[in-house]
C-alpha cells in the first residue's frame, strides 16, 4: 500500500460489563485501510458488526472501547470531543445500515431524512439541499426521484428504500463508508442491483469502504482485501486475489462450505471451530 | 435546520389534509352509529336499574291512583320500544326531562356543571401534559440515573396517594397556612355573580370580559385542584412516554439519526419524540376522557361543582332523567375526544392514512 491509511486500527477492543459478568465482543482487532475496499468477514457474533460500530463510536451505552491506536485520518477517534466526532460522522464517515424496514425514520419522509443529513454538515439553504437530495436519487438510479423524495418508508421497496439510504448517507460526500451487511435484508434479485449501485458510486467517488458481510464470495468479488473474523479476532487477513492461499482453518472451513456448480457434495461440509482461535 | 423540515413538512400536511377530509367523511357515519349504540345502552340501563322514578317523585306513601296517574303522565305505561322512540326524539330536541334534584331542565343542570369540569380537566390535562411528557423523556434518556428514580417515585406518589387526601393536604398546606392560593368554590362569594356565563368557564368568561379581577380570583381557586389532577395525570403521562420513550430510543432508526451525525437534543426531541407521540396521543386523551367524566373526589373535597358530583348526587337520589342526562353527556364527551384523538393520530403517523 503506498496510500496513506485514512482508517488506522490497532488493538481495538470492544467489552460489555453486564451483570452476567464481562462480555468481549472484539478482542484485539488491528488493521488498517485507505481509499480502498475492506471485506470483514465473519459469522453471527464475530464482532464484525460491533467493530464497525466501535469506528463510528456508535457503541450501545454499557460497552466500552479500548485500542492502542484507532484513528480517522490523523484524528484519534477515543480523545475526539463528542463535536468533532458528530461533525465527522455523517460528514466524513458514513454507514450504509443494514435493513431499510427499521433503518428509516417511519415518520418522516425519504427526502426529509435526506435533507436533514445534508443540512446538519454543511451551511446550505433548503432549496440547495432539495436538489441535491434528488441528484442523489437520481445517482441511486431511481427512477422518478421527485416521487420517492416525498415517499415515507413504509411506501417504498426495499430496495427503493435501500437506494434512498445509500443517497441519504453518501449526500454528503464522504471519505469513507461502511456497509454492514447492505442486501442481508433484500431479496436475491434486488441485491444484485443494489451492489452494482454502491460499486459505481464508491469508485466514481473514490471512497474507503469497509463491506461487512457474512458471504465470503460476495465480499471476495467485491473487495480488495478480506478480514476474516471469529470471536471477536481476526484469523487471517488475504488479499482477494489469492483466496486459494489461505492458510487457517477457519478460512478454508469457510471456502470449502461454497457449493459448487458441477458435482454434488455427500455430505455437505461442515465448519470446523476451535475454541483454541478464539483464546 | 428547523426552517428546512417546516418547508418539507408544509407539504407532507397539504397532503394529509386530503386523507383527513376523507376519513373525516368516514368517520361522521361511524359517529352516528357510535351515538345511537350510546342512545340505546342509556336507555335501557335506565329502564333495567331497580329503581322506580315514579316513587321518587310521589313518594312511598302515595295512594295507588296518584301512583297510576303520574306513571302514566312519565310515559311509562307505554310499551319499551315506544319508550325509546320517544326517548331519542326528546334527546334530539335536547330535552333530557326535569331533574327531580334540582326542579330545573337537566340540559340546563349539564349546562351549568359541565363547564366546570371542563376548566378543570383541560387545565389538569395540560398541566400533566406539559410536566410530564418532558420527565417521562428525561427519564428514558437517563435510564437508571437519578433524574430517572426520581421521575419513578413522583410517579409512584402520584399513582398510589388518594387524591382526596391529597387535596385536604393541598387545602390545609397552600390555603390554610400559607394562604397563597384560594380556598374550596370556583369565586369567592363577592365575585360569584358579576359573571355572565358565555362558555361557563370562569377563566375564559372573564378573560373575554377584560375583568381581570375576576380572572385573577379564578386564578387562585382552580390552581389547588387543577395542579392536582394535573399531577393525577403526569404520573401516568410521564410513565407511558417513559417506556414508549425506550421502546423508540432502541429502535435502528436511531442509530442511523446517529450515524448521520445529528445532535442528541434533535435525536431524542424529534426522531425518537415524534414516533413516541403516535401511542402517547391515545394516552393522553384517554387520560382527559377521564377527567371529564367528572372526578367526584376532587370535586367533592374542592366544592367544585362539577358534573362528576352531579351525577353522584342524582344517583344517590334515584333521580334518573338526571342521571341519563349526564351519563349521555358524559359518552358523547368520550366519542368525541376519541374521534379528536384518531385524527390527531391519522396526522401524526403516515402509516396510518
Amino acid at each position: 500500500m503506498t496510500q496513506r491509511s485514512l482508517l488506522e486500527v490497532e488493538d481495538l477492543r470492544v467489552r460489555f460489563h453486564l451483570r452476567t459478568g464481562l462480555v468481549e465482543a472484539v478482542r484485539g482487532v488491528s488493521f488498517k485501510v485507505g481509499k480502498e475496499r475492506l471485506g470483514i468477514v465473519g459469522e453471527s457474533g464475530s464482532g464484525k458488526s460491533q467493530t464497525a460500530r466501535a469506528l463510528l463510536g456508535l457503541t450501545p451505552p454499557p460497552g466500552e472501547v479500548l485500542a492502542n491506536r484507532l484513528t480517522f485520518d490523523g484524528i484519534d477517534l477515543l480523545a475526539a470531543s463528542r463535536r468533532t466526532l458528530r461533525a465527522l460522522r455523517g460528514g466524513r464517515m458514513a454507514m450504509v445500515m443494514q435493513d431499510p424496514k427499521y433503518s428509516l425514520n417511519p415518520v418522516m419522509t425519504l427526502g426529509a431524512q435526506m435533507v436533514e443529513t445534508y443540512l446538519a454538515h454543511t451551511r446550505a439553504g433548503i432549496r440547495e439541499a432539495k436538489e441535491k437530495a434528488l441528484a442523489m436519487l437520481e445517482a441511486v438510479r431511481l427512477r422518478d426521484p421527485e416521487r420517492v423524495f416525498s415517499l415515507y418508508p413504509h411506501e417504498a421497496s426495499g430496495g427503493m428504500g435501500q437506494r434512498a439510504m445509500i443517497a441519504m448517507m453518501l449526500i454528503t460526500d464522504p471519505d469513507f463508508l461502511i456497509a454492514d451487511e447492505p442486501t442481508s435484508a433484500l431479496d436475491v434479485t434486488v441485491q444484485q442491483e443494489v451492489l452494482r449501485i454502491l460499486d459505481a458510486l464508491v469508485d466514481e467517488r473514490g471512497m474507503g469502504l469497509i463491506f461487512i458481510s457474512h458471504d465470503l464470495r460476495l465480499v471476495s468479488s467485491f473487495c480488495d482485501r478480506v478480514l476474516v473474523m471469529y470471536g471477536g479476532k481476526v484469523m487471517e487477513e488475504l488479499a482477494t486475489g489469492n483466496l486459494s492461499d489461505a492458510q487457517h482453518p477457519y478460512t478454508r472451513g469457510l471456502m470449502n462450505c461454497l457449493p459448487a456448480i458441477s458435482g454434488s457434495a455427500h455430505p455437505l461440509p461442515t465448519l470446523e471451530r476451535d475454541p483454541e482461535w478464539a483464546r | 435546520m428547523t426552517d428546512a423540515t417546516n418547508d418539507i413538512a408544509s407539504g407532507e400536511r397539504s397532503r394529509a389534509l386530503l386523507s383527513f377530509t376523507l376519513a373525516t367523511g368516514r368517520f361522521l357515519l361511524m359517529l352516528a352509529v357510535t351515538i345511537f349504540g350510546l342512545l340505546a345502552v342509556t336507555f335501557f340501563i335506565g329502564r333495567i336499574v331497580p329503581v322506580d322514578p315514579v316513587l321518587a317523585v310521589v313518594g312511598d306513601r302515595a295512594p295507588a291512583h296518584v301512583y297510576a296517574r303520574v306513571r302514566e303522565e312519565m310515559g311509562l305505561d307505554l310499551p319499551l320500544w315506544h319508550q325509546f322512540a320517544i326517548y331519542i326524539g326528546n334527546v334530539f330536541r335536547a330535552d333530557f326531562g326535569n331533574s327531580i334534584l334540582t326542579s330545573r331542565p337537566v340540559v340546563e343542570d349539564v349546562i351549568r356543571y359541565f363547564p366546570a369540569t371542563m376548566e378543570l380537566a383541560t387545565l389538569g390535562t395540560f398541566l400533566g401534559t406539559l410536566f410530564g411528557v418532558p420527565l417521562g423523556v428525561a427519564a428514558a434518556v437517563k435510564r437508571g440515573k437519578f433524574i430517572d428514580h426520581v421521575v419513578r417515585v413522583i410517579g409512584l406518589v402520584g399513582y398510589s396517594a388518594p387524591i382526596f387526601w391529597l387535596g385536604l393536604l393541598g387545602l390545609l398546606v397552600f390555603y390554610s397556612k400559607l394562604g397563597w392560593v384560594a380556598g374550596p368554590g370556583r369565586l369567592d362569594v363577592t365575585y360569584e355573580y358579576m359573571l355572565t356565563p358565555v362558555t361557563g368557564m370562569v377563566l375564559v368568561d372573564s378573560a373575554l370580559a377584560g375583568d381581570w379581577a375576576v380572572f385573577r380570583n379564578a386564578v387562585s381557586h382552580i390552581a389547588l385542584p387543577s395542579a392536582l389532577l394535573g399531577y393525577y395525570s403526569l404520573a401516568y403521562i410521564s410513565r407511558m412516554t417513559r417506556s414508549f420513550m425506550l421502546n423508540e430510543l432502541s429502535q435502528e432508526y436511531i442509530t442511523t439519526a446517529r450515524v448521520k451525525g445529528l445532535s442528541e437534543t434533535r435525536i431524542i426531541w424529534f426522531h425518537a419524540l415524534r414516533n413516541a407521540a403516535v401511542p402517547l396521543i391515545t394516552v393522553i386523551a384517554l387520560s382527559y376522557a377521564h377527567l371529564l367524566e367528572g372526578s367526584v373526589l376532587t370535586e367533592t373535597v374542592f366544592a367544585w361543582p362539577g358534573l362528576g358530583r352531579y351525577i353522584t348526587n342524582s344517583l344517590q337520589n334515584a333521580d334518573m332523567n338526571a342521571v341519563l342526562g349526564g351519563t349521555l353527556v358524559i359518552g358523547l364527551v368520550f366519542v368525541a375526544v376519541n374521534t379528536f384523538s384518531d385524527l390527531l393520530y391519522r396526522l401524526f403517523d403516515p402509516r396510518t392514512r
